[in-house]
């Protein structure tokens, strides 16, 4: 009698390694992402790592055929940059979330988010040349804004980029704050306004945070907006919104496509400094906005 | 005593009724400006490059000189450019997303599946800018190096992948690399999200028909979500499109395109993002206008029919 063998055969032996190949596709590409990631980070950490030193955090510039030098307004242009945009983006992406989720119908509502995610769809390339045509071409009677670029145009442009980021952020915490506070409120008697200031928004604050996080991250590492409202800057640093300003990025791209090998060695550090934010940022609020989802997600 | 609590109670209302029309007033006029925005978008964009308009009508789109001695511009290159590229890089991509999407739904243990959706997701926080350097002076190298002759040793006989004389760093074929690198995120998130919402009854059925994983992901999973995986290739061709630093870093900014991939050329962002520095004539401004909004009705259409197919496809799902 012939031993009854378990091992597939045949038409059954072709499908399991058919599926098998299958398998071993699918984890090769999630392999490629991640290879590509740990490339890319251990490339610019180990070009920029050298060049960082307490120079190139506080002076500017070397002159011309001058060893040294760091990019002291390239980092305080991009802290200035950023905050501009979020004061603008912040106070309009939060109250428009609370018009959709709060208080419009449910058509509207859809309107709103359509459109958003339309503007999150603008190549950032495009959102520059708008406020360069809005802001920079023409004279508005606004002082700072007219005719010449500006950090306070390169903050426009970034908070346009940051608007759709935070509002469909907060839709989406606000959606996730309990139904039941919201009535228990109204059952005590509080009005709808109070209970939008007063419970609603204090529940959801820990994720309309953790989402403007990975706005700023986004936004200060964007470069295409900035090359037409924010690019001419000069060599010292400098806090004024109605001038223009250096940033990090902007540095980066020129330096990038300098002659001057030293230049590089910045571009690369200065990518460094660049990555570790964004990254370390977005990882945290990542992590804060799960646990807060996570938590709210129990109450419910 | 009642008739203050009546009082009260009276203001109370009346300023609840102020603090309610207050709060919907403020809101409802955000949200006007968020939608606004678009609007000024389109608008400014299109003023500014009327001039061009007038000068070169419709012709612009299929003209091909950009010469600012003698004022002729044209985007004919570039739209083909900007097409070739993002093509390309979908044409990697996409496959790379679905695998990735299956790999993070149906065959990682649970506990790696949330790393490694997030380094995955860490990709797309890389800016640009970074992955541009990055491209410059890593991949672009590796690539003329060891890349490009070893597919062209190969697959030479056909023109577009045809060796150049010389090892040319900025290429089409490293821009296309770039841009895959930098749509991965985006495609493969929506990939998972869609193929986790797949119910698991039907899977489990599958399977237990005798179906291998791969028969059920074939026959059950993929036909579920066809449309969105669809969306989601759209809105990764979307960012492709309109990516302008990495590529102008990368791709050498140079037209007449040749039919090589393995030569320099150009796109329509990358263009505007090139010419930063300042254009020299007024009309010239107006032409990278031009460009900028040939650029934005094309994303508009792809992210308007992306989002139609992810509203068709949530409502077959939901059936609401």
């Amino acid at each position: 009698m012939e031993p009854i063998s378990l091992k597939a055969t045949g038409r059954g032996r072709r499908r399991l390694l058919v599926n098998r190949a299958a398998e071993a596709a699918a984890v090769a590409a999630a392999g490629i992402a991640i290879a590509a990631l740990g490339v890319l980070v251990w490339s610019v950490f180990s070009r920029g790592v050298h060049a960082l030193n307490l120079d190139f955090f506080t002076k500017g510039p070397a002159l011309f055929g001058q060893a040294g030098g760091g990019v002291a307004p390239a980092l305080a242009g991009s802290l200035l940059l950023v905050a501009i945009a979020t004061a603008m983006a912040l106070p309009f992406g939060v109250l428009t979330a609370i018009f959709v989720s709060e208080f419009a119908p449910r058509r509207i509502g859809d309107q709103i988010r359509l459109w958003l995610d339309v503007l999150n769809g603008f190549p950032s390339i495009v959102i520059g040349i708008f406020v360069f045509a809005l802001c920079v071409k023409v004279k508005l009677p606004i002082v700072g804004w007219g005719r010449h670029q500006s950090a306070m145009a390169g903050g426009f442009a970034l908070a346009v980029i940051m608007l759709p980021l935070v509002a469909r952020a907060t839709m989406e915490v606000l959606t996730l704050v309990p139904d039941q506070l919201r009535e228990a409120s109204y059952a005590l008697g509080v009005s709808k306004w109070q209970t939008v200031l007063r419970v609603v928004l204090p529940t959801a604050i820990g994720g309309i945070l953790t989402g403007t996080t990975l706005a700023v991250a986004r936004a200060a590492g964007e470069t295409a907006p900035l090359l037409f409202t924010s690019a001419l800057a000069g060599q010292l640093v400098d806090w004024n919104p109605a001038h223009s300003v250096n940033s990090i990025p902007l540095t980066i791209f020129q330096y990038s496509e300098a002659p001057d090998e030293a230049l590089h060695q910045q571009a690369w550090a200065l990518a460094f400094v660049l990555i570790a934010f964004v990254l370390v940022s977005s990882l945290t609020a990542r992590f804060l906005l799960d646990r807060s989802r996570r938590k709210l997600g129990a109450t419910r | 005593m009642t008739t203050s609590a009546a009082t009260l109670t009276r203001t109370r209302k009346r300023g609840d009724r102020l603090g309610d029309g207050v709060l919907y007033a403020l809101t409802a006029a955000a949200s006007v400006v968020g939608v606004l925005v678009v609007a000024a978008i389109v608008w400014r964009v299109a003023d500014g490059a009327w001039p061009a308009i007038k000068v070169f009508h419709l012709a612009f789109i299929w003209h091909n000189d950009w010469n600012p001695v003698t004022s002729r511009f044209g985007a004919r290159d570039l739209i083909i450019g900007t097409v070739v590229t993002s093509f390309g890089a979908m044409l990697l991509a996409a496959p790379l997303s679905i695998g990735i999407g299956l790999f993070l739904s149906e065959l990682a243990p649970r506990s790696v599946r949330g790393p490694i959706g997030t380094l995955i997701e860490m990709l797309a926080a890389v800016p640009s800018v970074v992955v541009g350097l990055w491209g410059i002076y890593v991949l672009a190298p590796f690539d003329a190096q060891h890349v490009q002759p070893f597919l062209s040793s190969f697959l030479g006989w056909i023109p577009i992948f045809a060796h150049g004389q010389d090892k040319v760093e900025s290429t089409v074929f490293t821009a296309i690399i770039v841009l895959t690198i930098m749509t991965i995120p985006i495609t493969s998130s929506i990939c998972r999200e869609l193929f986790l919402g797949v119910p698991t009854e039907l899977e489990e059925g599958a399977i237990g028909l005798g179906a291998t994983r791969w028969e059920m992901v074939k026959t059950v999973v993929v036909p579920a979500v066809r449309g969105g995986v669809v969306a989601a290739v759209i809105l990764g061709l979307g960012r492709a499109l309109g990516e302008a630093i990495a590529v102008t870093q990368v791709i050498g900014n140079f037209t007449p395109l040749k039919t090589s991939i393995f030569t320099p050329g150009d796109t329509l962002a990358s263009r505007v993002a090139n010419q930063y520095q300042g254009a020299p004539s007024n009309l010239a401004v107006s032409s990278l206008i031009y460009l900028a909004l040939i650029l934005l009705v094309i994303t508009l259409v792809a992210n308007l029919a992306a989002q139609r197919v992810v509203k068709r496809f949530e409502f077959q799902r939901t059936g609401e």
